[in-house]
């Protein structure tokens, strides 16, 4: 059994006279334990929507969920309020994208820390301290005893993330579910940060949904690909035959426009032409076909299924991109 | 190069030294206020009426209940008694120290105050953080009473409290002046509790499976307080004024011999022109106190500004 199977996870946003937004469509993926997947795509895509749809922390007015997360066999979905606060935190854990918002600025990171540890452990006071201090060593925070009293504002940017991090991996959560972790952050904290996770994540077997609109950080990180669009996931691959073999024309599309040390001198990014406005509802074909190079009459007859080809990946295109014969080394690509 | 290098390692030390323990944001606002030549101030003539207030039965040199045969003996209907030895501003347009009384007023004008502005801050803090932690229906209904309060004008509404109780004592000047602000301070907490309902780190205490009544006292209520301490500072200084509106409206305490400065206003009113001093000092004590207020208060608004941070 997986540890997360979601299905059909569908979220409307809408209230009444007003047209509902659709913000994820029928979005179905597994994580098993010690697996690192990836949701990746661009502002708009449905992958936050979808993140917090899982940790239940969507607001419940004017939000339709449907579909079914399931957590190590438990429906999340149908549990109540106070069953789904005790699996948070213990089961679940999740890093946002802004560490300084993230964080009470008006709390020491270390009762933050502490908050967590008592509530989901029950420690007391001096044991739940004790291992705070321990956690922050563990992410790296250098002269973590003193470092506990240091309110978040103290903290430069990368080790507010680092705090974070150890926040939500305080109770050994089995899922660790990361929004964006890196992209408040410069490049150089970024390569830590994700050095960080990617450590603590295989030292601990914790599973992890990784979701980022940057492939590089994908391509370091995550066994399996995710591209979504418009609240559907186009293509699942695993990582390297995502970056050999892209076949959706959004995922080429994508890798085309990011700048690569082994591209020729002189030669031109290529951007995704239009943005996602340009997009059509699903219901009446490909959302990316106004977008898409490809693209022919056959796009908006009807939307594509997402169908299984050969080597366990999954694609929701007509006319996808077909597999060049000389490739970029794999290794290269995914730095 | 030498002298360098010790330099550096005391730069050093002072450096870990300071880091010691964490500033939190109200101790490093706090700093920035002292920084603040305004805020000094407002901070000295708060402190030094807090002083007045609290020895002024020590500091007075006459006894301020009771008539002095000196001064009777030259009061008549046109004539008060001015400054003479033992009596520095003279006598009252009843014969007492008017000095002695004037001191010892500013006790009854803090006790007011203070009260008054805690009696508003409470209820307000609870009307205000109720409908902002709660939400929904609950948030509507207490926010319209609070409408109907604001639509009052201040004065009107503490006139009308004062006057629903058959005989005024300070109790009601303090729940007419202090319901007043009641609104205000709801309205102010509801609306920086909601802002924190929406941010990101109470969404991150959610996502931590922290329990609500926690959320709403640990990571909402110390976030939103802020303007509210400001406003109960401003607060302070708009309940000495009305305080001394409604005792000048005889709405204020009934008992003679207790000594207020919006009182003594209103009694001087009737030999202004016998002698005008009965009602310069009072009036000038109020402003100046208020004016202190208020100066604290604005300073302490922009040293809390999160965009005054440096």
């Amino acid at each position: 059994m997986a540890l997360l199977e979601v299905e059909d996870l569908t979220v409307v946003f809408g209230r009444k006279g007003i047209e509902p937004t659709v913000a994820v469509d029928k979005v179905s993926f597994t994580v098993e334990s010690g697996q690192t997947i990836g949701l990746v795509g661009e502002s708009g895509s449905g992958k936050s929507v979808t993140s917090l749809a899982i940790m239940g922390l969507l607001p419940k007015r004017g939000v339709q969920v449907t579909g079914s997360v399931r957590f190590e066999g438990t429906e999340l979905l149908s549990l109540s309020d106070a069953q789904m606060r005790d699996r948070r935190g213990r089961d679940l854990g999740m890093v946002f994208q802004d560490p300084l918002s993230a964080l009470n600025p008006v709390i020491t990171i270390g009762k933050q820390l502490t908050e967590t540890l008592q509530r989901h452990q029950g420690l007391d006071n001096k044991q739940a301290r004790a291992e705070a201090v321990e956690l922050l060593q563990k992410v790296g925070i250098p002269d973590p005893a003193r470092r506990i009293d240091e309110y978040p504002h103290q903290l430069s940017g990368g080790m507010r993330q680092r705090v974070m991090i150890a926040i939500a991996l305080a109770c050994r959560p089995k899922l660790l579910i990361a929004d964006e972790p890196t992209t408040a952050l410069d490049v150089t904290i970024q390569a830590q940060i994700l050095r960080l996770l990617s450590e603590l994540v295989a030292n601990t077997e914790t599973a992890m949904i990784m979701i980022t609109h940057d492939l590089g950080v994908v391509a370091g990180l995550c066994d399996e690909v995710n591209v979504m669009y418009g609240g559907r996931i186009v293509e699942r691959a695993e990582r390297y035959a995502l970056f050999a073999e892209p076949r959706h024309p959004y995922t080429n599309g994508l890798l085309g426009s990011i700048p690569r040390l082994d591209m020729p001198r002189g030669e031109r990014l290529v951007p995704i032409t239009g943005s996602v406005i340009d997009n059509i509802p699903w219901t009446e074909g490909c959302a990316f076909a106004p977008r898409c190079p490809n693209a022919n009459d056959d796009c908006v007859q009807g939307p594509p299924p997402l169908e299984e080809l050969p080597g366990g990946r999954m694609l929701r295109c007509y006319h996808p991109v077909e597999p060049a014969a000389e490739q970029p080394a794999t290794s290269e690509v995914a730095r | 190069m030498q002298m360098l290098l010790e330099r550096k390692k005391r730069r050093i030390d002072e450096l870990a030294a300071a880091g010691q323990g964490g500033t939190s944001l109200a101790k490093q606002a706090l700093k920035r206020m002292l920084r603040d030549p305004v805020a000094l101030v407002g901070l000295v003539i708060v402190v030094l009426f807090v002083l007045l207030a609290a020895f002024a039965p020590l500091l007075a040199p006459k006894d301020p209940y009771r008539p002095y045969p000196e001064l009777l003996e030259n009061l008549t209907v046109t004539n008060i008694p001015g400054p003479m030895p033992g009596f520095l501003l003279g006598s009252d347009a009843d014969g007492f120290d008017f000095f002695s009384r004037l001191l010892v007023a500013s006790q009854q004008t803090l006790i007011v105050a203070v009260l008054a502005t805690l009696f508003g801050l409470m209820l307000g803090m609870i009307i205000g953080g109720l409908a902002g932690a709660i939400g929904g229906w609950v948030d509507s209904l207490l926010m319209r009473l609070v409408d109907v309060l604001l639509s009052l004008p201040a004065l009107i509404l503490a006139v009308s409290i004062a006057a629903l109780f058959a005989r005024s004592n300070q109790w009601t000047v303090i729940i007419a002046v202090g319901m007043v602000s009641v609104p205000v301070f709801a309205r102010l907490l509801r609306g920086s509790m909601l802002a924190q309902r929406e941010s990101d780190h109470v969404l991150a205490a959610t996502a931590l499976g922290v329990k609500r009544t926690t959320i709403v006292f640990r990571h909402m209520l110390p976030n939103a307080l802020g303007p509210v301490i400001v406003q109960a500072t401003l607060t302070l200084a708009t309940a000495i004024l009305e305080a001394a509106s409604l005792s000048y409206l005889g709405l204020g305490d009934q008992d003679p011999f207790r000594a207020e400065w919006g009182l003594m206003l209103a009694q001087a009113q009737r030999v202004f022109e016998v002698k005008p001093s009965l009602a310069f000092f009072p009036a000038g004590a109020i402003i100046v106190v208020a004016l202190g207020f208020t100066l604290l208060g604005e300073s302490m608004r922009e040293a809390l500004d999160p965009k005054n941070r440096r």
